[in-house]
C-alpha cells in the first residue's frame, strides 16, 4: 500500500496489543508448560517438582512398569478397533446416504447424535447396556438363547473391545459427516461420464471416488488417532480401568500418577511419550496439508486462494433433500 | 454434452430431467441393491438409536421391573420418580442434592467460557487475517499444533501456575482453562472465516480512516454472525461435555455436571439404582442434544474444526 513509512509500526503495535492474549497463551500453555513437563520428566520429582537431573531414569521406570506397558497395549488395541470401526462404518454410512436416499436429513441426524453426547454419558450408557446381569446378555437369554454370552465388559481379554464398541457408536457419525462432505464435493460430470460408460456405481466409488477422498480420510484418521491418544473419559465412566488393569490407558495413568500417586516425574515422562506419539501422527498430515495449501495458492489467483474453505461448509453439489443434520 | 433426442422426438432431455426420471423409476420398482441399501441404513439407524431408547425406558421403570432383566421391555408402570430423584436428591458422597448442583455449575462454567473464548477467537482471527503483524503467523502455527496435544502434557504446570495465581479450583480458574484450551479452534474458525471476507472491504475501511478497533467492532463483528453461531454451538457442547478439565481444575465446589454424573453412578455404594442412573445420564445429555437438534446443519459445519478439540 501507499502508506507512509511511519504508519506500519503503529498499525502493528495495535495488532500486537490485540494478539497479546494469544501470544501469552502460546508461550505459557503450549510452549512453556510442555517444556516444563519435558524438563520434569528428566528429574526425580515425586510429590513436588525437584530441579535435579537424573537423565532418562524416569523413562526406564516407566517402561518397567507393568501398568504403563499394559496401558500402551490397551491403547494400541483400542486404537486399531476404534479407528478401523469408525472409518468402515462411517464410510458405509456416507456412501449409502450419498446414493440419494429418502429421509437423508433424518438419517444423518440419527447417525450423528451420539457425537453430541459426552464420552462420560457414552461410557455410562454402554456400561448399562453391557451389564452382564441385567443388560443385553440377560435380555437375549430371556428370549430363549440360554447360551448367549456378551459379558465382555467384565472379561479381561475383551473389555477393550467393549469400550471400542461404545466409542465407535459415539464417533462414527463424525466420520460419516466428514466423508459425506467430501463425497458431495466430487464433480458431478464424473458421475455422468461413468453412467454413460455403463460403469456400476460400486466400481466408480472403489476406483475413482474414494481415491479422491484421500484428504477427507486423512483428516478423519488424524482426528480419530488423536482421540485415541487422549482417551480417558469413556474408560473412567465405563470401567474405571478394570477389571484389574485390563482397561488402563495412558491418559489415565498420567492423571493417576499426577494427582493420586504423587509421581510427578514418572507422569511427566509418560506425558512426554504421549506428546511424541501425537507429533509423530501429526507431522506427515501437517506436511501434506501444507503442501496442498501451497499448491492451491499457486494455482489460484490471489483473491480466490482464500476462498478454499478449510471446513466442509456448503456442499458444492446440491444435496437432494439436505434438510439439516 | 450433446442434446439427446429420443425416438418420439420429444427433443432435448436435460441431465437433470434424466436423473429425475431415473429416480422416479427407482421409486416405482426398487432394485435388490436399493432394498439392501435401505435395509442397511435402517438397521444401522435402529442400532444407533438403541442406547437412547434403552436409556429412556430404563429411566421410567421402577427397579422391580428392571430386575427382571429385559432391557428392551416397555415399562408396565411408568414412573417419573427416578427423574425427580436424579435431579433433586441423588448422592455424590455424602451430599444428596441431586444433579441440579452440577447443572448450575456447568451453566456457570459454560456461559463465561463460551463468551470469552469466542471474543478472543474473533479478535485473534481478525488481527491475523487483516493486520498480519510480523511473527504472528509463527505463533498461530504453534497454537494450532497445540490443539492436538493431550491436555495431560500441560496439566500439571497449569495447575501450579493457577495455584500461584490463586485461582486453582475456582470458577475463574476453570473458565480461564477453557478459554486457553478453546483458543486454537476458535482462532482457526474466525481466521478462516475472515479469510473469505474480501480484502477490499477492509482496505476501504482503512482509507475511510477506520482504526484497528473501529473496523473490528463496527465492520467485522456484524459480519461475523454466521461463524459466531457455529462457534457458540461448538463451545457450548464442547465445554458442557468436558470431563477431565472440570475434574482437575474446577475444584469440589464447581464440579461440572459430567463429573458429578460420573460420581453419582460410579462411586455410589449399596444397590445401584439403574433407573436413576439413566435418568441422570439423560439429564446431563439434554443440553448438548438440544443444541444439536436445534442447530442442525450448523453443528455439522463446526465439526471439522471442532473435532480438533476434545
Amino acid at each position: 500500500m501507499t502508506t507512509p513509512s511511519r504508519r506500519p509500526p503503529l498499525r502493528h503495535a495495535m495488532a500486537w496489543l490485540a494478539l497479546l492474549p494469544m501470544a501469552a497463551t502460546v508461550l505459557w500453555v503450549y510452549v512453556g508448560s510442555v517444556a516444563w513437563s519435558l524438563r520434569v520428566s528428566l528429574s526425580s520429582s515425586r510429590t513436588l517438582p525437584i530441579a535435579d537431573f537424573v537423565g532418562l531414569r524416569q523413562y526406564e521406570r516407566l517402561f518397567d512398569s507393568e501398568r504403563w506397558t499394559t496401558s500402551l497395549r490397551n491403547m494400541a488395541l483400542f486404537g486399531a478397533l476404534f479407528i478401523v470401526g469408525c472409518l468402515v462404518l462411517g464410510l458405509l454410512l456416507a456412501v449409502f446416504i450419498d446414493r440419494r436416499v429418502k429421509g437423508e436429513g433424518l438419517l444423518r441426524t440419527v447417525f450423528l447424535y451420539p457425537y453430541a453426547m459426552s464420552f462420560v454419558a457414552t461410557g455410562l450408557v454402554w456400561q448399562w447396556l453391557l451389564n452382564p446381569e441385567l443388560g443385553l446378555q440377560s435380555t437375549v437369554r430371556g428370549w430363549g438363547l440360554a447360551g448367549f454370552n456378551f459379558d465382555w465388559i467384565v472379561r479381561q481379554d475383551m473389555v477393550m473391545v467393549a469400550i471400542a464398541i461404545a466409542a465407535v457408536w459415539q464417533a462414527s457419525g463424525l466420520v460419516m459427516a466428514l466423508l459425506l462432505a467430501g463425497l458431495r464435493g466430487v464433480d458431478d460430470s464424473l458421475w455422468m461420464a461413468a453412467r454413460i460408460d455403463g460403469i456400476p456405481p460400486w466400481r466408480v466409488y472403489a476406483s475413482i471416488v474414494l481415491p479422491q477422498l484421500g484428504p477427507s480420510f486423512a483428516t478423519a484418521f488424524v482426528l480419530l488417532a488423536v482421540g485415541v491418544v487422549k482417551v480417558f473419559d469413556v474408560v473412567v465412566a465405563m470401567t474405571q480401568g478394570g477389571p484389574g488393569l485390563a482397561s488402563e490407558v495412558p491418559a489415565k495413568f498420567i492423571i493417576d500418577n499426577l494427582f493420586v500417586r504423587a509421581n510427578i516425574g514418572l507422569a511427566s515422562a509418560a506425558s512426554s511419550v504421549l506428546l511424541l506419539t501425537v507429533l509423530a501422527l501429526l507431522a506427515p498430515w501437517l506436511y501434506a496439508r501444507g503442501r496442498a495449501a501451497r499448491r492451491d495458492a499457486r494455482r489460484l489467483a490471489p483473491g480466490q486462494a482464500q476462498a478454499r474453505p478449510d471446513m466442509p461448509g456448503a456442499p458444492r453439489r446440491p444435496a437432494a433433500g439436505a434438510g439439516g443434520a | 454434452m450433446t442434446a439427446a433426442v429420443d425416438s418420439r422426438g420429444l427433443g432435448r432431455e436435460s441431465l437433470a430431467e434424466r436423473r429425475s426420471v431415473r429416480r422416479r423409476r427407482a421409486g416405482r420398482a426398487p432394485t435388490p441393491a436399493r432394498i439392501g441399501l435401505y435395509a442397511f441404513l435402517l438397521t444401522a439407524a435402529a442400532l444407533f438409536l438403541l442406547p437412547l431408547y434403552v436409556m429412556g425406558v430404563t429411566s421410567v421403570k421402577p427397579m422391580e421391573e428392571i430386575r427382571l432383566g429385559n432391557l428392551f421391555a416397555l415399562p408396565v408402570r411408568v414412573t417419573l420418580e427416578p427423574w425427580a430423584q436424579a435431579w433433586l436428591s441423588a448422592c455424590t458422597g455424602l451430599q444428596c442434592e441431586g444433579l441440579r448442583v452440577g447443572f448450575a455449575n456447568s451453566v456457570a462454567i459454560v456461559v463465561p467460557s463460551t463468551a470469552l473464548s469466542i471474543a478472543l477467537g474473533a479478535l485473534n482471527g481478525y488481527a491475523l487475517s487483516f493486520w498480519r503483524p510480523r511473527g504472528a503467523q509463527a505463533l498461530y502455527a504453534v497454537l494450532l499444533t497445540g490443539a492436538f496435544i493431550p491436555y495431560q502434557v500441560m496439566m500439571f504446570p497449569l495447575v501450579r501456575a493457577l495455584a500461584a495465581l490463586g485461582v486453582f479450583g475456582s470458577l475463574p480458574g476453570i473458565v480461564l482453562v477453557h478459554t486457553l484450551f478453546g483458543m486454537p479452534v476458535m482462532t482457526l474458525l474466525f481466521r478462516n472465516y475472515y479469510a473469505g471476507v474480501p480484502r477490499e472491504l477492509f482496505m476501504a475501511a482503512r482509507i475511510d480512516g477506520g482504526g484497528f478497533w473501529r473496523i473490528f467492532v463496527q465492520l467485522m463483528l456484524p459480519l461475523s454472525l454466521p461463524v459466531a453461531v457455529v462457534a457458540v454451538i461448538m463451545q457450548v457442547t464442547g465445554i458442557w461435555n468436558d470431563f477431565v478439565l472440570g475434574l482437575v481444575f474446577a475444584g469440589s465446589d464447581h464440579l461440572p455436571m459430567t463429573v458429578q454424573l460420573n460420581n453419582i453412578i460410579n462411586t455410589t455404594t449399596g444397590e445401584r439404582l439403574y433407573n436413576v442412573n439413566m435418568a441422570a445420564t439423560l439429564l446431563t445429555s439434554l443440553v448438548p442434544l438440544a443444541v444439536y437438534l436445534a442447530s442442525g446443519r450448523w453443528f455439522v459445519r463446526g465439526i471439522a474444526a471442532g473435532a480438533v478439540k476434545g
